[in-house]
């Protein structure tokens, strides 16, 4: 089973490789990436002039909702998603129902994940019991069962005493703590980010302090811990600030920021449809300023990772009052158009530089192979169409479900085709 | 009625079918409610008071929160209109068995009402119904956003004294953070052409409140110097809990509107209170009961101008005149 890439410009950063070249792909694996390499009996791809060939998208912040929350999302539907969005992989996080606190879980989602046979899927275990914060879950067991990160994702961890033991204790095993940083006294009932949107709209507000906050006693704990602490969807300029130190005296500390918080701005709430859910997430939509601080720190190198924080509901639980629905929009489908739009064409960063933010740097976090095309590496490859147009439309997202602002939005760049260990699961040519 | 008020009334209408919040109302069109109101309050003196304007009008009160002035003054409001009405508060609805909002205003729906005045704790509660039902939606109050009909009846109240909104120096003075009172009326205000000051402690003070376009401060003798009109917030006692006053004794030590402090302002000044007022806290009584407080006029302005804003909505193609009863 062989497959041919054929023509097209390959970015891999990771072999410091930007130029026009074939990829041949066998048994799973690349096997060459060069120049006119014969077909010789491999059915071939054609790439088309200004499309990119890259190392397969990973995305590390995704709920796929299953178990308990099937109506919501399940492992298929969801990896489906992925692989449309040009993701060849995913991280899960842990907040099902159950919580994936054990391996029992972990190996019911992989179970899923090998019958679903579309993104790899990589979960992500609970740092503690039920996410509870009181007592840390079995964290070797679960990386035994194949988990390769921990988090209590939809909260943050919960003391500094837990935070600091969860970062020493993965440290022994080999990886990375992922927080949600948020200070719950600080963060009360807010529902959108504190500032002139949220009071003009009676919305109880929540500051960008509320993030930072415990960003910063993650990267001291990190720094305690000699561990890597990873900092989920990060929204608050202060919270880059606090990256950026920490960084500077050589905490292994990493962040993300979702496509949202590079796209959207409190703003949009007083926009023509007041109160929308779809624009209700945690953390919220922040100020301009906000905004712009991440497109920044995208560009400049201090965010390791482009990561969706897909986040599926069902209709019925979007449709409520603003403070009673509940945070979160799905991002699998719309990650790719709006990185190219909002960041690559308005040349805030080159498209070398999206190809680290969303493939090598997120296997780099979670330690997982991928972000690379060297030959005799798995075979995840995305191809990119930088210029095609497209219309967002929430009816036709692959996902189970539809939550999310951009319904009807123009934007420009999409995904031709995605492969998974050297078989095309996506392909939209 | 009078010929002047009449004419005004027929001489423009709303552009909305609903009234979610004074933002988004033109200066004309608060004129016309206003306007408007001079006639209905003139309904409420007579001897007979009822009108047979809205005559075979349904109108469903829904009252998510508890409430008695505002329920009270729309079902006396749609009463005197003749509209039939049915008030419904939540303790008493499904919503206790955990049906949605819009499951139940659906179901109420179903029955074909004319109009739903809603009082809810969430804001943008009603702005989700206007999206997607059938009824014209009234806002009686929503979370912390706004109460449209409480600013439209202030400005009636402060009209009536003053001849005019524009230019007045008027202090709001308060909880700000947590007032729907305060929001529509800073936009009500500030489009008649007010100056308005908002004052109260920087615990309680909306973040962002410089994009309000008011004059903020924590001094309420600089609020009060040579004020029109004085307009006192209810502070909750329970607003000890999340920190942000020391003592309801404190409060009234700092920010409570004692004679003294009144004398700051200007020598006609009056003074307003939405209810229910917490004497003693954010008022004193001497001041509450005073000659220049409006307080209870407010209340009885209350009818007159929520007949305006239903008579307006409901009943766009209808003579007020000839259906006098």
């Amino acid at each position: 089973m062989k497959l041919l890439l054929k023509g097209g410009r390959v970015v891999d950063p990771a072999n410091a490789r930007d130029g026009a070249f074939d990829v041949l792909i066998e048994d799973g694996r690349i096997a060459r990436v060069g120049k006119d390499l014969p077909a010789d009996g491999a059915e071939v791809f054609e790439i088309r002039p200004g499309w990119i060939v890259a190392p397969g998208l990973i995305d590390i912040h995704v709920h796929l909702r299953e178990p308990g929350q099937e109506h919501k999302e399940t492992v298929l539907t969801g990896t489906e998603a992925a692989v449309a969005g040009g993701f060849a992989a995913v991280a899960c996080m842990p907040n099902t129902e159950p919580v994936n606190d054990h391996a029992g879980i972990t190996q019911f989602i992989l179970k899923k994940a090998a019958e679903a046979a579309r993104a790899r899927v990589y979960p992500i275990g609970a740092v503690s019991i039920g996410s509870k914060g009181e007592q840390l879950a079995e964290l070797g067991e679960q990386k035994t069962a194949g988990c390769v990160a921990f988090t209590d994702d939809g909260k943050p961890v919960a003391t500094a005493l837990l935070m600091r033991r969860a970062l020493e204790y993965a440290g022994m095993l080999g990886v990375p703590v992922i927080d949600h940083c948020e200070d719950p006294s600080l963060k009360g009932d807010g529902v959108a980010h504190e500032g002139y949107y949220s009071s003009y709209l009676g919305l109880r507000g929540i500051p960008g302090a509320a993030e930072s906050i415990m960003v910063e006693r993650d990267v001291s704990l990190a720094e305690l811990a000699g561990a890597h602490v990873h900092i989920a969807h990060m929204s608050a300029r202060e919270s880059l600030r606090a990256v950026r130190a920490g960084k500077a005296r050589g905490v292994r500390v990493t962040c993300e920021v979702a496509p949202h918080h590079f796209t959207l701005t409190d703003e949009a709430l007083d926009g023509a449809v007041k109160y929308d859910t779809n624009l209700k997430m945690n953390p919220p939509l922040r100020s301009a300023a906000d905004r712009d601080a991440m497109i920044e720190g995208i560009a400049d190198g201090t965010v390791d990772a482009i990561a969706t924080d897909h986040a599926p509901h069902h209709p019925d639980e979007k449709m409520l009052e603003f403070d009673r629905a509940p945070f979160g929009i799905v991002g699998l489908e719309t990650a790719v158009p709006l990185v190219f739009d909002r960041l690559v064409h308005t040349g805030r960063i080159t498209i070398g530089r999206m190809i680290e933010l969303l493939s090598v740097n997120p296997a780099r976090v979670i330690n997982v192979p991928g972000g690379t095309l060297a030959e005799g590496s798995p075979a995840d490859v995305t191809v990119l169409a930088p210029d095609r147009e497209m219309i967002v439309s929430a009816e036709s997202l692959k996902s189970r479900s539809r939550n999310m602002p951009f319904d009807g939005w123009r934007l420009r760049g999409g995904v031709a085709a995605t492969i998974v260990g050297g078989r095309m699961v996506y392909k939209n040519a | 009625m009078t010929t002047q008020a009449t004419e005004a009334a027929a001489a423009a209408t709303l552009t909305s079918r609903h009234l979610l919040g004074i933002a988004g109302m033109t200066a004309d069109e608060i004129g016309l409610v206003l306007d408007t109101a001079i006639a209905m309050k003139e309904i409420g003196g007579r001897a007979i008071k009822k009108v047979p304007t809205l005559r075979g009008r349904t109108i469903v009160n829904l009252f998510f929160e508890p409430s008695t002035r505002t329920r009270t003054s729309f079902e006396i409001a749609e009463k005197r209109l003749s509209a039939d009405t049915l008030s419904i508060a939540a303790a008493t609805s499904s919503v206790t068995k955990g049906e949605s909002l819009l499951d139940t205003v659906r179901n109420i729906e179903a029955m074909s009402p004319d109009m739903i005045v809603m009082r809810h704790a969430s804001s943008g509660a009603p702005h989700l119904l206007a999206r997607t039902c059938r009824s014209a939606i009234v806002n009686a109050g929503d979370g912390m956003h706004e109460h449209p009909t409480q600013a439209l009846l202030d400005a009636f109240t402060i009209r009536e004294h003053k001849g005019r909104l524009a230019g007045l120096k008027v202090a709001i003075i308060g909880d700000l953070l947590h007032s729907r009172v305060l929001r529509s009326n800073v936009i009500l205000l500030n489009t008649m052409g007010a100056e308005v000051w908002a004052c109260g402690p920087s615990t309680l003070m909306p973040p962002g409140i410089g994009g309000f376009g008011v004059r903020a401060t924590t001094s309420v003798d600089e609020a009060v110097e040579g004020a029109d009109v004085v307009m006192m917030l209810r502070i909750q006692h329970e607003r000890m809990h999340g920190h942000f006053i020391p003592s309801v004794r404190e409060y009234f030590t700092l920010f409570g509107l004692t004679p003294e402090r009144a004398r700051r302002a200007r020598s006609d000044v009056i003074i307003m209170h939405p209810g229910p007022m917490n004497r003693g806290v954010e008022i004193d009584s001497e001041v509450a009961d005073g000659p220049y407080s409006v307080i209870l006029e407010q209340v009885s302005n209350g009818v007159a101008v929520r007949m305006a804003v239903l008579y307006l909505l409901a009943g766009r193609d209808i003579d007020v005149e000839r259906g006098e009863g």
